[in-house]
């Protein structure tokens, strides 16, 4: 069964989402999604001052399986990247909820998020039969 | 094929040892006077030093460590490896072929120039398009021509917010590329579950910046796009062009024209349908055909003919095409492989590679399903492919599709594509090609079987598999990450550097 913390938030294209104390938001993959990329051996993420859309990819995720996109669940302006990843993308695989945090992100004014909460996120991932 | 590894040869090196016969003739010490002294080395290179014997033996035994069509079955999905007549190799290495000088004069080079104005022509009725170029060098070059003509065409006319390509979510990944590497903007739409293009996706992402769309069809997905018209038709409303993949052309050659389908360039892989393996890793040719409208974009050279001769059609004759893609005329031996291939096969041959070709994809859904095994489009009939997956035998078993795919392997099978299109989990692509026996596609199932069988009882087998190939299961990880294959000498091999 995936790991799907209770205090996330979640999108159909398997990133999580958590809000931080000073409002901005950190952004990762959901460890079903790592599970299902297989070993990572190469991570591209966003430079800081860029602004997103919501829906925009932001990173490159790549396992010996395949490269993915990785999409922002919301709008806003890049605050970071994690920097540990590039000589560590197998952080995502170990650690996909901390250490493998893909973004810090300032969320827009106006973001209004369609996000999908822990049950329903898990409901998701059975559907897709992980 | 070969069970033990090789070494590399600096393994076999023993100082002194030569084949002199083979050394270049001593060119005396002036030879090098007119370079400067800082470009001349001033070490000794380090080289194997082998006996002539030793190194043909350790070629041949590197040789003999390969999958090959010639040796083994081969259904790598997307990659058409079907047998190659020997005739198209033997013809395209005539002599006066290996010796041409691309810069020959036009008049010394007519039979060659004959036919490769030929191929367009068979290529142009193949695909029904109107005008054809040879010189893109891979399926990504010619896609990457398809699309620069595509802009090329809206800004002649002063369309110039036209700089959106949409690409299907199953699209081959040389398609987002290529829209990338032209500048454009990529807007993917989604597939729906019986894997034909969504159609009122489409509808919301055409409009005025829509500058074309790239299709495969039959799909990645080996189905056939089955509202191709309609697709069609809402992308030519919108303004927008439309490109054709033909790296899957082996599914309709024959029955059915990009052309007629309403397409505006298209691309072929020659390297896959015409005579040259795709996976063989070697040179390949992309050529591109076009409707009317974007024919004078072509790239150059093409091959013209004035009354009885045959010519170069440079920049001259086409002063708005997009370019050179390549520094003659693009790879000739594989070109004129293709040319040989088609005579031989002639109007009524095309139709039966994909008859089949399909005939032979079905027929492995149809036996695999039979055996156990999950199609991943059950209700659509296959194209020149097949997509099964392993996703509930992963989950119930713990077995994946890599491990089914190193396991076959060991059964003396080249594995078909995994994990691509990325679309369907655990997923296997398999494509049997025309040139396989039922024989051999039934091998090829009761192969699958016993490993399906193996998989319930034994899954360690599957895991730690190939447990017959010179290398056992390789650690993918590392082999992404540390890329430096140099081979350093040990005191063991210690070779003198000083001259
Ligand atoms: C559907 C599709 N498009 C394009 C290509 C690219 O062709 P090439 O490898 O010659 O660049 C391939 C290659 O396999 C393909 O399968």
């Amino acid at each position: 069964m995936s790991n799907v913390p209770s205090d996330l938030k979640y999108t159909k294209t398997h990133e999580w989402l958590r809000t931080l104390p000073d409002g901005t938001v950190e952004v990762g993959i959901t460890d079903h999604a790592q599970h299902a990329l297989g070993d990572l051996v190469f991570v591209e993420v966003p430079e800081a001052g860029r602004t997103l859309a919501a829906g925009e990819p932001f990173a490159v995720v790549e396992s010996v399986k395949a490269a993915s996109d990785v999409y922002s669940p919301i709008a806003g302006e890049v605050i970071a990247g994690n920097p540990a990843l590039a000589a560590e993308p197998e952080a995502i695989n170990s650690d996909a909820y901390g250490k493998g945090w893909l973004m810090r992100l300032r969320p827009a004014a106006a973001a209004a998020p369609q996000l999908l909460a822990p049950k329903d996120y898990e409901k998701l991932v059975v559907e897709e039969g992980s | 094929m070969s069970t033990r590894l090789e070494k590399p040869i600096f393994e076999y090196s023993v100082p002194g040892r030569g084949a002199e016969d083979q050394w270049p003739r001593d060119p005396g010490p002036a030879a090098t006077d007119d370079l400067p002294a800082t470009l001349r080395r001033s070490t000794r290179p380090l080289l194997p030093e082998v006996s002539e014997l030793e190194a043909v033996r350790h070629f041949t035994r590197l040789s003999q460590l390969n999958f090959s069509i010639d040796t083994h079955f081969y259904p790598l999905g997307s990659c058409t490896m079907k047998y190659n007549p020997k005739a198209c190799n033997s013809f395209a290495m005539l002599p006066e072929f290996l010796a041409r000088h691309p810069l020959s004069p036009e008049s010394v080079g007519q039979g060659f120039l004959a036919c490769l104005y030929e191929l367009q022509e068979m290529l142009k009725a193949v695909t029904g398009m109107q005008a054809v170029a040879l010189s893109p060098m891979a399926g990504a070059q010619g896609e990457f021509a398809g699309v620069a003509m595509i802009r090329a065409y809206h800004r002649a006319r002063g369309d110039l917010e036209r700089n959106e390509i949409i690409v299907p979510e199953a699209a081959h990944g040389t398609n987002p590329a290529t829209a990338t590497m032209c500048g454009c903007v990529v807007r993917e739409v989604p597939v729906n579950a019986e894997g034909d293009v969504d159609l009122e996706a489409l509808k919301t992402v055409v409009g005025p910046k829509t500058a074309g769309i790239m299709l495969t069809n039959p799909s990645t997905l080996g189905v056939f796009e089955r509202r191709i018209e309609e697709v069609a038709r809402t992308v030519h409303a919108a303004g927008g062009l439309l490109y054709y993949d033909g790296a899957n052309l082996n599914a309709i050659l024959g029955k059915v024209r990009p052309g007629d389908m309403g397409f505006d360039v298209i691309h072929v892989n020659l390297h896959k349908t015409f005579s040259t393996p795709h996976g063989g890793g070697g040179p390949g040719a992309g050529p591109v055909g076009v409707s009317a409208r974007l024919a004078p974009f072509l790239p150059v050279p093409i091959v013209g003919r004035r009354g009885e001769q045959y010519c170069w059609l440079t920049e001259r004759d086409l002063p708005q095409s997009i370019g050179r893609l390549s520094g003659f005329m693009g790879n000739a031996g594989v070109l004129l492989r293709a040319y040989v291939y088609m005579r031989l096969l002639g109007r009524e041959g095309m139709a039966r590679v994909s008859e089949y070709a399909t005939l032979n994809a079905n027929y492995l859904l149809a036996q695999l399903t039979r055996a156990g095994f999950d199609a991943a489009y059950p209700s659509r009939r296959a194209s020149h492919e097949l997509i099964i997956t392993l996703k509930r035998q992963a989950k119930e078993l713990g077995v994946t599709a890599m491990d089914f795919a190193k396991r076959l392997l060991d059964h003396g099978m080249h594995a078909p594509t995994t994990y691509f299109p990325l679309l369907v989990p655990e997923c296997l692509l398999i494509e049997p090609t025309e040139t396989e026996s039922k024989a051999a596609l039934d091998a090829f199932v009761a192969a699958m079987a016993e490993i399906l069988a193996e998989a319930a009882q034994e899954p360690e087998r599957l895991t730690s598999a190939p447990h017959t190939m010179p290398v056992r299961r390789l650690d993918d990880v590392r082999a992404a990450k540390q890329l430096d294959l140099t081979w350093k000498p040990t005191v063991a091999h210690a070779i003198p550097t000083t001259a």
